[in-house]
């Protein structure tokens, strides 16, 4: 069974790691020891839905576009 | 460096080096003409019927990346850059059977309908490959591009980067190069030696293909046998050969060794107890070790393990492209702690620390690279956990002794 869901991309060649990101969507990223997001899912954090508008302001709010928002199917 | 042509009767196979010098003449006189006029689907069908997996590291399928290629004019790409400093394969295929490559690159290009050939290989391969491609009848238009020797200059997106900045760094993927590769355009990049075999495929079918190898892993396969080994010989054994047969074909003495890394610096190591294993994903997976790209280094019995780790985590941190920050720091520091360990430092904590490290940094790039350094730093540290024991405690168990 597979189901679109909601995930948000980092393209960690762009971040620089000042950690904005994590200001906003405490509950998805946190910052590793350099400083840089970290969620579960490595460059790809799933994002339940009660998230989404706090996602797109990440996204938005970035300051080196690094973030992506979009809808995936895995199986 | 020597390499060696084994007698592919031998071996069961008809073989990557059955042309006694690299020029067109021998080139036919031992494979044929080849056939032209392939139209996908028939490519396809006898490619998913061969079971010709990538020989280029992941091992994907050969027909699945054939059959992912968008529509409309798209470029094909022959890989033979070859970052792993330890992989001699393809450019030993390169200067000895150019014409195979040739064949598998056209046959592929004309299946997908491309609109652009190109062979991207280091400096060394491409004067060879230019006159194999004078030498063609069919003459087709190929596009040679010179590969920066560097760990990372062959990773797919990196080559793509390469055929159109000039610059041989990853990108990070939001669309699949199939879809979107070079100039936007649908792309099918193979591994050198993936387009060789997929040239005899093209020749003698599917059926002869697996006539060498196992069900699971058919055809033959490259090794660049390098270490603790009498020479560093480049060996085509048949799929499925366990690591014993693979050294003992390279001239190694198996016996002689502790352990083999297999799979390049982003592979894993297999002990001595395993080397009956086949040499095969699923029959090293508890290893979590693959013949990827087939690069496979030996380490001596009374060699310490965990030093000769350490300094190839310092070699991966130091082919970061320093481009993602994760990768950037979190190499270098996976590098320091096994350097710690290595070096007989009493800090127990340094094994769960180095565990943590490659947690942190998996996923976590625009490539694989910090994927593959977690696993290696993995695998050492679950292969020679024993030394690391004796290491933390202030012993190694290589000198008998102390650190
Ligand atoms: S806001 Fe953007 S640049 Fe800053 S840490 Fe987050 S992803 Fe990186
Ligand atoms: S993950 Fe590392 S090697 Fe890969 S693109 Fe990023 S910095 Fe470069």
């Amino acid at each position: 069974m597979s189901r679109a869901q909601l995930e948000l991309h980092i393209d960690f060649t762009r971040c620089d790691g000042r950690g904005l990101c994590t200001e906003i969507l405490p509950e998805l990223l946190v910052r590793d020891d350099w400083g840089y997001p970290v969620g579960r899912g490595g460059r790809d954090i799933h994002v339940p839905d009660g998230l989404a508008g706090a996602a797109q302001d990440a996204v938005d709010l970035c300051p080196l576009q690094a973030l992506m928002l979009r809808r995936v199917t895995r199986s | 460096m020597t390499e060696m042509t084994l007698d592919p009767r031998q071996l069961g196979t008809g073989g990557l080096f059955t042309a006694a010098v690299p020029d067109l003449a021998s080139h036919e006189a031992a494979y044929g003409r080849r056939p032209s006029g392939w139209t996908r689907s028939p490519l396809l069908r006898e490619l998913e019927a061969s079971g010709l997996a990538g020989r280029g590291g992941a091992g994907f399928p050969a027909w699945r990346k054939l059959a992912a290629v968008g529509a409309g004019r798209p470029a094909v790409i022959a890989n033979g850059a070859e970052g792993e400093p330890l992989s001699r394969k393809d450019t030993a295929l390169l200067r000895q059977a150019p014409h195979l490559v040739l064949d598998g690159l056209v046959t592929a290009g004309e299946a997908v309908g491309a609109s652009e050939l190109f062979l991207y290989a280091t400096a060394e391969s491409l004067p060879g490959v230019g006159q194999a491609l004078a030498e063609r009848r069919d003459g087709p238009r190929v596009t040679l591009v010179e590969a920066p020797a560097a760990f990372i200059s062959g990773e797919a997106s990196a080559v793509v980067n390469a055929l159109e900045t000039g610059t041989a760094l990853p990108r990070d993927k939001a669309a699949r190069i199939a879809r979107s590769g070079y100039q936007g355009r649908p792309t099918l990049l193979h591994n050198v030696e993936t387009l060789a075999h997929l040239a005899l495929v093209a020749r003698y079918g599917a059926q002869w293909f697996r006539s060498a190898g196992t069900a699971d892993d058919p055809g033959t396969r490259l090794y660049s046998l390098s270490g603790d080994v009498p020479a560093e010989w480049v060996v085509e054994a048949p799929g499925g050969a366990s690591l014993r047969d693979v050294l003992r074909l390279g001239g190694a003495e198996p016996s002689s060794l502790a352990a083999v890394l297999v799979g390049g610096f982003h592979g894993a190591w297999v002990p001595a107890e395993a080397f009956d294993l086949p040499l095969t994903a699923r029959g090293l997976a508890r290893y979590g070790a693959s013949p990827g790209a087939g690069v496979l280094l030996a380490l001596a019995r009374g060699r310490c393990g965990l030093q000769a780790s350490a300094g190839i985590v310092r070699y991966l941190a130091e082919s970061s492209a320093r481009q993602c920050g994760p990768c950037m720091f979190g190499l270098p520091a996976m590098a320091t702690v096994l350097e710690r360990i290595a070096a007989g430092e009493r800090a127990p904590w340094l094994a769960s620390e180095a565990e943590r490290l490659a947690g942190l940094v998996t996923g976590r790039g625009a490539c694989h690279h910090p994927d593959g350094s977690a696993r290696f730093v993995r695998s050492s540290l679950g292969v020679f956990k024993d030394e690391v024991r004796a290491h933390l405690a202030g012993a190694c168990t290589a000198h008998h002794g102390r650190v």
